[in-house]
């Protein structure tokens, strides 16, 4: 790039690395090359000084090893106290992380950084306590011993004989906000030594001995000195990069290291890291499955397993390739992601070997190019491959599958038998056929073994065939020696073939497996991702979710989601049976809380039984995964990994889209009853406006007119404020049963009530109104019954009634008719006036809607909505027609429940 | 009616309903006293014993139901209830309690004017409408005697309990009745739970009495409250 400014996304990433540390705390390092350099004393001077600033300073923990000036300098300072644990008989003293968190002091001193924490302790390290109070905004003070440095592991164990099983990732050493090196010459730490200011006196003889040797501190202290140096140089290289002081280095340097099942890749890894560090370029650790390695024994696979995620902690990308071939798998790799630093172990295979078989080395050079390949020499005593798989499992990956090999006897039966029935069939031959075609038939036979059963009875089908070969049809007959040189070579091109062609078939066997085996996954995945896309709820994501994990990984899961506080709670919905019970909720609560995975086989809360995962879209945690495997393997294996991560980002995305859906519906909600709560309030001031402005002037003419009016003016006017204050009447009651009907305060009172009842009081309370209207009534014969609340439907009759009266002219008929059937009553008002305007039917029953948009038409328009509100609660529907003869008809149907009560009545004779 | 003007006592806590009240009863030639609240309006009732009680039952102190009950554990006065729309339970609850009738509001005058009519007649003479035990209004005779009843002169029959029922309302003609006291009149004690046969025997009632049953002229309905005969 020949540009002078920054590369925007470069800036960008800075920029969100600077925020991301501002809310985290700052972690402060004293590092040093040994114990007894200083670094407690130096941390605890550091803390009084911030105290003396009137900073908020804690002790967590810190060791003093009955150090007097150490002990001394704690006066004063106020320390938590510590997590005690009965640990096989003794009781542990711990650093307390919840008490701290509680605590929430502006900086907490945390000693020994590389400490491995008591089992049963949230995190099995406690750099990873030191982790969660970063990011709880906590600055923290610790100290560490370059020994303790992940990627210096192999080094120090050479120097210094000592292998250090404590070690702490070299991403927490360099994302540190500050170092500061704590130095001692050796010299005056090996007189400190002897004094006894480290070490109890024998211990300290022993000391001296083996660790505290000078050339090791030597050693030590130049390593420490490095890693500082590195640092600065680092600070120095970010420094150029925010001020656009632009070198020529590389960027965008990706290094890829190529690990297999050999005691090579763990220092590959750590070799590749600090190759890495000193490239600052991304570093990636592939392993290439090949056929033949998937035929490995589980514990080899772990150990692989475990060098992944040594590399991940170390800040690698890890990927596992599937293919046939390691080195084009690799070679395709880099291509696709532009890698131009391959690192790989040595070759195995030596001598003759590597030039009959080849090697993987060999291939990539002879076929990568502009790649620089790199390569690790193995160091002559490390030949310990058993240790380094047994070394370290994974927590919680102990288990081991008890599916021991099981030899398929059957397989080796069918080879016997295949191989005399060739030999029959060979035997008929004899006469028509050529020796050498005669060896086709046994090789037939071979090729089928070997695709029905694998290496072994395919092996012993071409020894077998050979043998009888020789034995029937090999002169001199039935003996096995031989009488010709060139029959010699047939046996032998004979056995040869088979053995390759047993190979051959065993690959093309396990590729067909392989890909079965990615075909369901991909079926597996299109199946829940279609469910999942089809879902409409989440309780129906979760039961899709947690069917699908069972399907996939034999697991019981359950997802948890969060209430309104955040706070993780059981599901409500009903269990189903993958369901998994009893799912941890304080371990769901910190995954929630952290957006990282724990439980069985991860680094936090490892004691319990399931594995928790936060599911998570862009933005946010979502919810919690809880999975309680058969078998971890099914679930760590790299594949399988990958598999659960695809699943988890489905169900993710599922979430949120439902989580978007839920969202904009309350929103359109929200803006359909504002919309309804600004109708309401323009109508209402509308037409309470209107009549009160009648009764204000009339009873105002009444009052300034007296002794000038009229008795007829006196009484008119009376009788417009009566008439209007009546109508602001009806409005408000209509309001008020409007609101009634939508808050669902209104309970039914649901009675049996003769139909010609309801109907007579309606007619009776609209007498005046009806006064000029002849209204004809039809009603089924007997005394039909309605189990309803009378007084709500004669409040639909009665709006009914007036919207006719309103709508119609004076004089007008009005019909009432309601019929019965077995199942339902239907009643309907209908008049003869200028009908409904065509397509309003439905509007009408909307409130404030009026069918004619004219002043003198009083009513808000909520009449009708009300009658559909009534006849909805009461389970029926309306609706309003136009008839064919003119006019509207209003219809109501209220289903019948129940059959009316029985009644014994008297004889009417 | 009395020859000197009838007392009112009005319990209602709205100053302006108060107020018209007042000018309107007194304009009528009513003598009308007012209380604020249940309690003064109970003391007011015992000084001035007087011939009619206008009760709000939404009152700031008490239950309006309760000053109903404690007026009649010794005065036998007509109350007439005033209440809000859509508490039927609370009219029937005051009915019961004793009140004679009831306005919901708002109410027009003239409507008040006729029930406290018909409430002081009936409470001077509670049998005035029926005279010689023979009950008229328009074309309906109701000769409680003869247990005879007739319709343009023409003899109707009725069942025992359609003529108890129609014998109930008669006595309490003009007024309204619970569902539940017309239950317990016609049928006695136990039968109150039975609405729906009150309702039953009513229609057919009706379909006997009226012209039209679905306009009835006589048989009115309350509507959630109860039943009047129309004079």
């Amino acid at each position: 790039m020949n540009d002078e400014r920054p590369d925007p996304d470069q800036l960008l990433a800075r920029v969100e690395r600077d925020t991301a540390k501002a809310k985290r705390g700052r972690l402060k390092i004293f590092f040093g090359a040994a114990a007894g350099v200083g670094k407690s004393y130096a941390m605890l001077l550091a803390a009084r000084e911030r105290r003396a600033e009137n900073l908020d300073v804690v002790v967590g923990l810190v060791e003093t090893h009955g150090r007097k000036e150490t002990q001394a300098l704690m006066n004063g300072l106020e320390v938590l106290p510590t997590r005690q644990i009965d640990y096989k008989g003794t009781t542990l003293h711990e650093f307390d992380i919840d008490a701290a968190l509680k605590r929430r002091p502006a900086i907490i001193l945390v000693d020994e950084l590389a400490h491995t924490n008591a089992p049963s302790s949230r995190h099995p390290k406690r750099w990873q306590d030191i982790h969660e109070l970063l990011e709880a905004g906590i600055d923290v003070y610790t100290a560490l011993n370059v020994q303790h440095l992940e990627s210096l592991n192999d080094e120090i164990g050479e120097i210094a004989g000592i292998r250090v099983w404590e070690t702490v990732p070299d991403t927490l050493f360099e994302d540190a906000d500050e170092i500061e090196l704590v130095d001692l010459p050796p010299d005056e730490l090996l007189l400190r030594l002897k004094e006894g200011k480290i070490y109890i006196p024998q211990q300290a003889e022993q000391a001296i001995q083996h660790f505290f040797r000078k050339g090791n501190l030597i050693a030590l202290r130049e390593l420490a000195l490095r890693q500082t140096a590195n640092r600065v140089d680092a600070q120095m290289l970010n420094y150029r990069e925010d001020h656009s002081i632009r070198e020529i280095w590389q960027v965008n340097e990706r290094v890829l290291v190529c690990i297999g099942v050999n005691p090579l890749a763990e220092r590959l890894v750590r070799a590749g890291k600090r190759f890495a560090t000193i490239l600052r370029a991304q570093w990636i650790v592939a392993y290439v499955e090949t056929p033949a390695l998937q035929r490995l024994p589980a514990e080899k696979r772990d150990g692989v397993l475990r060098i992944l995620r040594l590399a991940e902690q170390l800040g690698a990308e890890t990927v596992t390739l599937s293919a046939p071939e390691m080195s084009a798998a690799i070679i395709k790799f880099a291509r696709e992601r532009n890698i131009n630093k391959i690192v790989v172990g040595k070759p195995s295979r030596r001598g003759w070997k590597r030039w009959l078989l080849g090697s993987v080395v060999d291939e990539l050079i002879s076929h990568a190019h502009n790649v620089n390949i790199y390569l690790l020499g193995s160091p002559q005593t490390a030949d310990e491959e058993i240790t380094i798989f047994r070394k370290r499992s994974l927590p919680g990956l102990r288990q081991r599958s008890e599916t021991a090999k099981k030899i398929n006897y059957t397989g080796y039966g069918w080879a016997v038998f295949i191989t005399l029935l060739s030999a029959v069939v060979a035997y008929f031959m004899v006469g028509q056929l050529e020796l050498a075609n005669l060896v086709m038939v046994f090789l037939l036979g071979v090729v089928w073994i070997a695709m029905r059963f694998g290496r072994g009875p395919s092996i012993l089908a071409s020894v077998l065939g050979v043998s009888m070969f020789d034995f029937l049809f090999v002169p001199p007959y039935y003996s096995f020696s031989v009488a010709y040189v060139h029959y010699l070579i047939t046996l032998v091109t004979m056995l040869v073939v088979g053995i390759v062609i047993s190979n051959l078939m065993i690959n093309v066997r396990s590729q067909a497996k392989v890909a079965a085996h990615r075909e369901r996954r991909a079926a597996v995945l299109y199946a829940m991702s279609r469910e999942l896309a089809s879902s409409q709820s989440e309780e129906e994501i979760v039961r899709t979710a947690v069917r699908h994990l069972h399907s996939e990984f034999s697991s019981r899961n359950v997802i948890l989601f969060s209430d309104n506080n955040g706070r993780i709670a059981y599901p409500k919905q009903k269990s189903i049976p993958e369901s998994l019970h009893g799912a941890d909720l304080s371990v769901a609560q910190w995954v929630f809380d952290h957006n990282e995975m724990a439980g069985q086989g991860t680094n936090t809360l490892a004691g319990s039984e399931a594995i928790y995962f936060p599911i998570h879209n862009e933005d946010k945690v979502l919810g919690v995964l809880a999975l309680l495997p058969v078998n971890l393997r099914r679930v760590f294996l790299p594949e399988q990994q990958k598999l659960l991560e695809t699943f988890l980002r489905q169900i993710g995305q599922a979430v949120t889209r439902i989580r978007l859906a839920e969202q904009a519906k309350t929103t359109q909600m929200q803006v359909e009853a504002e919309r309804l709560r600004n109708s309401l309030l323009s109508a209402i001031s509308h037409d309470l406006r209107t009549p009160l402005a009648t009764i204000i002037g009339s009873a105002s003419t009444l009052l300034e007119g007296e002794g000038h009016l009229q008795t007829q003016d006196k009484l008119d006017l009376s009788r417009v404020i009566v008439d209007e204050a009546e109508r602001m009447s009806n409005l408000i009651n209509n309001i008020l049963d409007m609101a009634r009907l939508d808050a669902g305060v209104v309970e039914l009172n649901k009675q049996w009530h003769p139909l010609e009842e309801i109907i007579g009081t309606v007619l009776t309370r609209l007498h005046k109104q009806l006064a000029d209207r002849p209204v004809k009534v039809k009603l089924p014969a007997g005394i039909p019954m309605v189990f309803v609340d009378a007084v709500m439907i004669e409040q639909v009759l009665i709006n009914l009634l007036e919207n006719a009266v309103r709508y119609t002219p004076q004089g007008s008929e009005l019909d009432i008719t309601a019929e019965i059937s077995s199942n339902a009553v239907e009643c309907s008002v209908a008049d003869y006036g200028s009908g409904i305007p065509k397509g309003r039917e439905e509007h009408l029953f909307e409130k404030f809607y009026q069918a004619r948009h004219e002043a003198a038409q009083s009513g808000v328009g909520l009449g009708l909505a009300i009658c559909r509100a009534i006849i909805e609660a009461h389970g029926g529907k309306i609706y309003a027609q136009n008839r064919l003869e003119g006019g509207a008809i209003f219809t109501f149907i209220l289903p019948i429940e129940q059959s009316p009560p029985v009644m014994e009545l008297e004889e009417d004779v | 009616m009395s020859k000197t003007s009838p007392v009112i006592i009005v319990i209602e806590d709205d100053p302006p309903i108060r107020r018209f009240l007042r000018t309107g009863l007194s304009t009528q030639g009513f003598t009308v006293f007012e209380s604020e609240t249940g309690k003064q309006g109970i003391i007011e009732v015992e000084i001035r014993k007087p011939d009619l009680l206008i009760l709000d039952l939404g009152l700031p102190d008490m239950d309006g139901v309760d000053v109903i009950k404690s007026v009649r554990t010794w005065s036998a006065i007509p109350i007439i209830i005033l209440s809000a729309r859509s508490s039927e339970q609370h009219k029937i609850d005051a009915l019961d309690a004793g009140a004679d009738d009831y306005l919901t509001k708002p109410f027009g005058f003239g409507e008040l004017l006729a029930r406290i009519r018909v409430a002081l007649r009936h409470a001077i003479q509670p049998q005035e409408h029926i005279q010689a035990g023979v009950f008229i209004t328009a074309n309906l005779k109701v000769d409680l005697h003869k247990r005879v009843v007739s319709l343009d002169e023409q003899e109707i029959h009725l069942t025992p309990i359609q003529y108890r029922l129609l014998a109930v309302l008669v006595q309490h003609a003009g007024r309204v009745l619970t569902h539940q006291q017309i239950l317990k009149e016609v049928w006695g004690p136990s039968y109150s739970e039975n609405a729906h046969y009150l309702r039953i025997y009513m229609s057919q009632l009706r379909q006997k009495l009226e012209a039209d049953p679905t306009q009835p002229k006589f048989l009115l309905t309350e509507s959630g409250v109860g039943y009047r005969l129309k004079i």
